[in-house]
C-alpha cells in the first residue's frame, strides 16, 4: 500500500511536469503558459478536478514505446467559473508537441461525454502540433471521435475553442464545429495546410502568421470570433464570456444582480440619427447606452463590420444583439455580414438567448463579386436563422429598413415578437430616390417633376406610419426611452413558448 | 423693461443670457443655423428662428436675417453675446434704424474702440498709458521690418480688426517680422475681411490684466475690479481669475480709474473691458478695449455678486446703475478654465464630433458651469471648439484652485478630445499655484508641448486602492451569478495585486458592513463608496476624505482619470499576477514613418516633394482646420519617400499625408 502511494505521487509529479523543465521554459519563452497554468488561470481557484492523469499512449512503433509521459499531452477535467460547472481540456505543447494520439483523443471524448450527460459547457484550450504521426490511423480515428462528439454536442451545450498555439490540418475541424473560436495574438495560428505545403503546391510564399494568425482569422477570414493580446488576457476574458452563456439548451441564460436602472433614460439618443439620411452614425453608441452598465461583449469586431454581433445584458440577463452598422458600407447586408449574423442568431436561438435586433439597413450590397459569391444563398442563411428562431425577438428600426433586407432583419413577418421603430424609421421597398426613378421612369428627364415625386414618396413612405398602420410595427418609441421599452418587452417575453414542427432537421441553405 | 429679447449668438453665451432673461421674466428668442437645429441654446429659448446655413458667414453673421428674426418675433432688443456681431457698429445702426435696442454700447464707441489704431490714439488723449509702437497702418513686409527696427525688437504684429489671438504674430528679428506680417495679414483677411496690420513693442514677462467697466446712459461709470488672463496659449485665454494675484490696491485703483477715463472719453454705455498689459514692475499699458461682454465675465460676477448680463439689459432699457463705485465689493476668489474640444497631447489640435458622453460637475455656490452643449450634442467644425467654461469660487485663491481641481475630476467627456487633463495639470503646477504668471507661462513651462509626463504626479496610493475596489466590486457581483454548483459557490478572496506602469502593488481588500478596509503598503484605508457598476464616476470616501476618480473598464484593464492623469491599472489575483509576469511585452506599431494628419481638416499645401531630404523642424504641409492654418513640421531629419495625400484633400484624423524612407 505504502509503495502504491509512493508510486502514485511519483506519477502525479511526472504528469504535473509534463514535457519537463526545459520544455516548460521554452513554452514560457514563447510567451505561452503551460496547459496546467492555463487551467489554473481560467477556473475558479482550487476548483479543478483532473481526470486521466495516468493515461498513456499505446503506440509501440518508431520507438514510442520508450517515451511515455503520464497524461499524454492533454490535461482534462472539470471545474467552475464563478461557481458554474464547466468541462475543460487543455493541450500540453510540452508533451510531444501536444500531438493528438488516440489516448489523448479518448481523454477529450471522456470530458465531452460527461459534459453532455450533465449539461455543462466544454472549453478546449488548443495548443497542438497536430496528429501523432507515429500512431497513423489511430490518431485520425481520435480526431474523428472528437468531431463526432462536437457535432452531437452542437446546440446542446456551449462549446468554445481557445486557440493558444498551433492548430493545423485536421485539428482545425474540431474548433470549426464549436460555437466560438478565440485566438491569442502572435502565438496561435490555424490552417488546413501549412506554409510549406502551400509553397509546394501553389508557389505562394506566406508566413504562418499571414496564413492563419489571429489577425488573419479575426479580420480576413472571420474564422475567429476574437483575438486577445496574450494568454492571461485571453483566459480572463474567456471567464467573462462564459458568464453570458447558459449551461445547456434546456436552461435560461444566467442572471445576476443588475445595478443599472431598467428605466434609465438616454436623452442623447434623440440626436443619434443625423438629419441627413446619407450621414452615418455609430450604432455601437446605441448598443452601449441600452445594455446594462454599458457592458457589450462584441464578437468578430474586425470582420464584416457592417453588422455587429455580441452579447450584452438587460435586467441582468443575457441578450444577443445584432445591429446593422451605418458606419461601414452604410450597414448593408452582404455575404460576410449575413454569414456572421446568421451563425450568431442560431447560437442564441439554440441556447434560449433573446435576440435584440437594431435595424438600419439600406438593402443588400450589389455587384458581381456578391452575386458570383452566392449572396443569394448566404443572405438566405440570415433569413432562415431569424425565421427559424423561437427565442424572444425584439426588433427596433432606427432608420432605414429597405426592401428584402427589411424582411430579413427580424421583421414582424418572421415572427418578430415586438417590433419597434424610432420616429426616424423609413420602412419601404427602397429609398425615395431609387423608387421614384423606377415608378416614374417616364419623368426621368424632368428634374423638377422627379424632385416633386421624390418628395411625395418621401412624405408617404419615409416614416414608420405605413408599416404602423398595418401592424408590422407595434409602436413608435422615442429614442431616449429605448432601454426601458426593450427591457419591458423582454420581461413580457420571458416565458415565451413557441415550437417549430417536428422534423429531423431543417435544411438551411449552407 | 423689455418683454422679449433676441440673442444673436449660439453656444454657452446664448444659454447664459437666456438664463438671466428667464430670471428677469423676459421672453427669449434664439437664432440657429443648420448645424444648431438641436443645439442647447435653440432648445432653451422660448422661441427660435432659423437664420441660415452652418457657416457663420451664412447665418449668425447675416445682419438682415437677425433683424428679420427680431421683427418676426417682436423682440424689442438684441443681446449679441461675444464674437459674431457683438462689435459690429453697422449692426447696431441697422438695429437702431429698425427701432430695436442693442444691448451694448453705442455704434460710435464700437467703431472707435474696434480699430486698434484709433483706440490707441484715443487712449493716449484720455491719459491712459500705452505701449510704444507705430500707430499707422503697415504697408508691406519691408515697411513692417523698418518700423520694427525703429521700435526695437521684439515686436508684435497685430491685425487692426483683430481679436481673440487671430492675426497676431511676434517677431524677434527682421526675417520673422516679414514672415509674421504676411501671415498676420492673411489670417486677418480670412478671419475679419480686413488685412490691416500694425506693429508695436513686445513686452517681456507680460501679464494680461483687464478691467471690467460698466456705464449707464445717465453718466455713471464704474470699474468692477480686474481679471487676470495671463494663462494663454497662442494668445487664446485658457485660465482667467479675479482678482489678480499680482495687483496691489494702488495699481488696481490706478488701472480702474484709467479704464473709466477711457470709457468716459468715448461716452461709453453698457459693459466693456479695458485690457492692459502689465510688466514685472507693475507698469501697465493699454492694449485694447473690448466693447462687449467678455468670455471670462463670470469670474467678475462671482467676486462682485453682480449679474453683468442683467445690468447690460437694464442699461439698454435706460435704467441707471443700481450701485456706486464705493458699493463695489470684491469678495473671495474666482477661477475660470475654458474646456475646449482639443487634444492637449497633440499640440492642442481641435477635435470635432459627437459628445457621446457629457457629464459636467454639479453646480453649487462654489461651482458654476456655463455651457452650450449637452450629451448627444455636436462639436462642429463651423464654430469655436469651446465646450464650456468652468468657474469656481473660494474664499481665497488656493480654495478656488482646490474647488477647480475637484470639479475637473468630475468632468466626464467622451466622443471628442478635451483639455481637462491640461487644465488639471495647470491647476497643480507649483508656479501657477504661487501666482507667478505671465502670458508666456505655457510656452515656458511646456516648451516641448504638453506631454503625458507633464501631468504632475501625486501619491498613486488612492488610484491603486480605487482600481482594486472597482475590480473587487465586479468580482463580488460575478460571484452572485445564477446556476452555481450548490456547495461550491464562488468565493472571492481578499488579496489582490494591482499593476500600474509595470510596478506590482499588493493589497488586501476586506469587505466591512459599510464599505471596505484596504491594507496597502503598510497603510490601512477605510473606504466607503456607493459606486454602481458601470458608472463613470467613482466617488468614495477614503479615511473620511471625499475622492472622485473616473473609471473605465477596457478589456481586462481599468483606466482611471484623476487630477489630469490617466492611470492604466491591471488588477489580478496574486497567482494570476505571477503568470502575467511571463507574458511578453509587445511593442506598439511604428507610425513614425508617416506624417499623419493630427486633426480633421483641409490639406492646404504640401510643402515638400517625393525624394526630398528634410531637416527636423522643416515645414512639410499645412492643414487648415477651424479657420486656423496649422503647419506640420518634420520631427526629425529624413527623406520623403511618398506623398500620399494631395493638396486640396480633406483629411480625417490620423490619415497619412506622406511617408518617409
Amino acid at each position: 500500500m505504502h509503495q502504491i502511494i509512493e508510486r502514485l505521487e511519483e506519477k502525479r509529479a511526472a504528469a504535473r511536469l509534463g514535457g519537463g523543465e526545459i520544455r516548460i521554459a521554452k513554452q514560457h519563452q514563447k510567451g505561452k503558459l503551460t496547459a496546467r497554468e492555463r487551467i489554473e488561470l481560467f477556473l475558479d481557484p482550487g476548483s479543478f478536478e483532473e481526470w486521466d492523469m495516468f493515461v498513456e499512449h499505446r503506440c509501440v512503433d518508431f520507438g514510442m514505446e520508450g517515451q511515455k509521459i503520464p497524461g499524454d499531452g492533454v490535461v482534462t477535467g472539470y471545474g467552475t467559473v464563478n461557481g458554474r460547472l464547466v468541462f475543460v481540456f487543455s493541450q500540453d505543447f510540452t508533451v510531444f508537441g501536444g500531438a493528438l494520439s488516440q489516448a489523448h483523443a479518448d481523454k477529450i471524448c471522456k470530458v465531452m461525454d460527461h459534459a453532455m450527460r450533465v449539461g455543462a459547457p466544454v472549453i478546449g484550450l488548443n495548443d497542438s502540433g497536430g496528429a501523432r504521426i507515429q500512431e497513423g490511423v489511430d490518431s485520425l480515428a481520435g480526431y474523428a471521435d472528437v468531431f463526432q462528439r462536437n457535432v452531437m454536442a452542437s446546440g446542446v451545450i456551449p462549446q468554445i475553442s481557445m486557440i493558444m498555439g498551433p492548430c493545423a490540418g485536421g485539428a482545425v475541424y474540431s474548433p470549426a464545429i464549436t460555437d466560438f473560436i478565440f485566438m491569442v495574438q502572435d502565438s496561435s495560428y490555424m490552417f488546413v495546410t501549412g506554409p510549406e505545403v502551400v509553397k509546394t503546391v501553389t508557389h505562394e510564399a506566406v508566413t504562418a502568421e499571414e496564413l492563419g494568425g489571429a489577425l488573419t482569422h479575426s479580420g480576413r477570414s472571420g474564422v475567429s470570433d476574437l483575438a486577445f493580446e496574450n494568454d492571461v488576457a485571453a483566459l480572463l476574458m474567456l471567464r467573462r464570456f462564459v458568464n453570458f452563456l447558459p449551461a445547456n439548451n434546456r436552461e435560461k441564460p444566467p442572471l445576476w444582480p443588475c445595478e443599472d436602472p431598467t428605466d434609465r433614460m438616454e436623452p442623447s439618443l434623440d440626436t443619434l440619427v443625423p438629419d441627413d439620411p446619407n450621414k452615418p452614425y455609430d450604432i455601437k453608441e446605441l448598443i452601449q447606452k441600452i445594455v446594462d452598465e454599458g457592458d457589450f461583449f462584441e464578437l468578430q469586431p474586425s470582420f464584416a463590420g457592417n453588422i455587429i454581433t455580441g452579447f450584452g445584458r438587460m435586467q441582468g440577463s443575457t441578450v444577443g444583439i445584432v445591429a446593422n452598422q451605418p458606419m461601414v458600407l452604410a450597414g448593408c447586408l452582404d455575404i460576410d455580414s449575413s454569414r456572421k449574423a446568421a451563425r450568431f442568431v442560431r447560437f442564441c436561438d439554440a441556447f434560449n438567448i433573446p435576440l435584440v435586433t437594431l435595424v438600419d439597413v439600406p438593402g443588400f450590397l450589389p455587384g458581381t463579386s456578391q452575386e458570383y459569391g452566392a449572396i443569394i444563398k448566404h443572405g438566405a442563411k440570415l433569413l432562415y436563422a431569424y425565421a427559424e428562431a423561437t427565442v424572444p425577438k425584439v426588433t427596433l428600426i432606427t432608420r432605414k429598413a429597405y426592401g428584402g433586407a427589411y424582411d430579413v432583419m427580424s421583421s414582424k413577418h418572421l415572427r418578430g415578437d415586438v417590433n419597434l421603430a424610432w420616429p426616424s424609421a423609413e420602412i419601404a421597398v427602397m429609398g425615395p430616390k431609387g423608387a421614384v426613378e423606377i415608378i416614374f421612369r417616364a419623368d426621368s428627364g424632368d428634374a423638377a417633376k422627379i424632385a416633386a415625386r421624390t418628395e411625395e414618396y418621401r412624405s408617404k413612405f419615409a416614416n414608420p406610419f405605413v408599416a404602423g398602420a398595418r401592424g408590422f410595427i407595434d409602436d413608435v418609441i422615442m429614442p431616449h426611452a429605448t432601454r426601458k421599452r426593450i427591457c419591458r418587452s423582454l420581461a413580457m417575453l420571458r416565458d415565451k413558448q413557441l415550437d417549430n414542427p417536428w422534423r429531423k432537421h431543417g435544411n438551411i441553405p449552407l | 423693461m423689455f418683454k422679449k429679447i433676441l440673442i444673436a449668438n449660439r453656444g454657452e453665451i446664448a444659454c447664459r443670457v437666456i438664463k438671466t432673461c428667464r430670471r428677469l421674466g423676459i421672453r427669449t428668442v434664439a437664432v440657429y443655423s443648420d448645424a444648431d437645429r438641436d443645439a442647447l441654446h435653440a432648445r432653451m429659448a422660448d422661441e427660435k428662428v432659423h437664420v441660415g446655413a452652418a457657416p457663420s458667414a451664412a447665418s449668425y453673421l447675416v445682419m438682415e436675417r437677425i433683424i428679420e428674426a427680431c421683427k418676426q418675433t417682436g423682440a424689442e432688443a438684441v443681446h449679441p453675446g461675444y464674437g459674431f456681431l457683438s462689435e459690429n457698429a453697422a449692426f447696431c445702426e441697422a438695429l437702431e434704424a429698425a427701432g430695436i435696442a442693442f444691448i451694448g454700447p453705442a455704434p460710435h464707441a464700437i467703431t472707435r474702440m474696434g480699430d486698434k489704431i484709433t483706440s490707441k490714439r484715443l487712449a493716449q488723449e484720455a491719459g491712459v498709458n500705452t505701449v510704444p509702437g507705430h500707430t499707422g497702418v503697415i504697408a508691406d513686409a519691408d515697411h513692417a521690418a523698418r518700423v520694427a527696427a525703429e521700435i526695437g525688437y521684439p515686436v508684435m504684429l497685430k491685425a487692426s480688426a483683430g481679436g481673440g489671438g487671430k492675426g497676431m504674430r511676434i517677431a524677434w528679428d527682421a526675417a520673422e517680422c516679414r514672415d509674421g506680417f504676411e501671415r498676420a495679414s492673411s489670417e486677418a483677411r480670412s478671419s475679419f475681411g480686413d488685412d490691416r496690420v500694425f506693429v508695436e513693442k513686445y513686452i517681456e514677462e507680460p501679464r494680461h490684466i483687464e478691467i471690467q467697466v460698466l456705464a449707464d446712459t445717465q453718466g455713471h461709470c464704474l470699474y468692477l475690479g480686474e481679471r487676470e488672463c495671463s494663462i494663454q496659449r497662442r494668445h487664446q485665454k485658457v485660465i482667467e481669475e479675479a482678482p489678480s494675484p499680482f495687483l496691489d490696491p494702488a495699481t488696481r485703483q490706478a488701472m480702474g480709474e484709467q479704464a473709466v477715463a477711457l470709457a468716459r472719453a468715448v461716452d461709453y454705455r453698457s459693459a466693456g473691458t479695458v485690457e492692459f498689459i502689465v510688466d514685472k514692475e507693475r507698469n501697465f499699458y493699454f492694449l485694447e478695449m473690448n466693447t462687449r461682454l467678455q468670455v471670462e465675465h463670470p469670474v467678475t460676477e462671482l467676486i462682485t455678486g453682480l449679474d453683468l448680463v442683467e445690468l447690460m439689459i437694464r442699461v439698454a432699457a435706460g435704467e441707471a446703475l443700481p450701485l456706486t463705485q464705493d458699493e463695489v465689493e470684491l469678495t473671495g476668489w474666482a477661477m475660470e478654465t475654458r474646456v475646449y474640444a482639443e487634444d492637449p497631447f497633440r499640440d492642442f489640435m481641435p477635435s470635432i464630433g459627437r459628445l457621446v458622453r457629457y457629464l459636467q460637475p454639479p453646480e453649487s455656490p462654489h461651482v458654476r458651469v456655463d455651457t452650450g452643449v449637452n450629451e448627444g450634442g455636436e462639436v462642429s467644425m463651423f464654430y469655436d471648439p469651446m465646450i464650456a467654461k468652468l468657474v469656481t469660487w473660494g474664499k481665497d485663491r488656493s480654495e478656488a484652485i482646490g474647488q477647480m481641481q475637484e470639479a475637473l475630476d468630475r468632468y466626464h467627456i467622451r466622443g471628442v478630445d478635451h483639455n481637462i487633463s491640461f487644465l488639471n495639470a495647470l491647476m497643480a503646477h507649483p508656479r501657477f499655484q504661487a501666482g507667478r504668471l505671465s502670458t508666456n507661462f505655457i510656452a515656458e513651462e511646456y516648451p516641448e508641448g504638453f506631454r503625458p509626463a507633464d501631468v504632475p504626479r501625486e501619491d498613486p496610493a488612492h488610484a491603486i486602492v480605487v482600481a482594486a475596489l472597482a475590480h473587487r466590486r465586479y468580482m463580488d457581483r460575478a460571484a452572485c451569478i445564477s446556476g452555481q454548483v450548490a456547495g461550491y459557490e464562488r468565493q472571492v478572496h481578499d488579496d489582490w495585486t494591482v499593476i500600474v506602469e509595470g510596478v506590482t502593488h499588493h493589497l488586501h481588500v476586506r469587505p466591512q458592513a459599510d464599505g471596505y478596509t484596504v491594507l496597502y503598503d503598510d497603510r490601512e484605508f477605510a473606504v466607503s463608496c456607493n459606486w454602481r457598476l458601470g458608472q463613470p464616476l467613482f466617488k468614495a470616501e477614503i479615511d473620511g476624505k471625499p475622492i472622485c476618480f473616473q473609471v473605465e473598464r477596457d478589456g481586462i484593464r481599468y483606466r482611471l482619470f484623476h487630477r489630469g492623469a490617466e492611470i492604466d491599472a491591471l488588477v489580478l489575483a496574486p497567482d494570476v499576477c505571477r503568470l502575467h509576469g511571463l507574458m511578453p511585452e509587445k511593442a506598439p506599431p511604428d507610425l513614425s514613418r508617416f506624417l499623419l494628419s493630427p486633426m480633421p481638416g483641409l490639406l492646404v499645401k504640401v510643402s515638400v516633394s517625393e525624394g526630398q531630404e528634410v531637416k527636423a523642424g522643416e515645414e512639410l504641409a499645412v492643414v487648415e482646420a477651424m479657420k486656423m492654418e496649422n503647419v506640420l513640421r518634420a520631427q526629425q531629419d529624413g527623406v520623403v519617400s511618398k506623398i500620399v495625400a494631395d493638396a486640396g484633400a480633406s483629411l480625417s484624423v490620423d490619415q497619412a499625408i506622406m511617408e518617409f524612407a
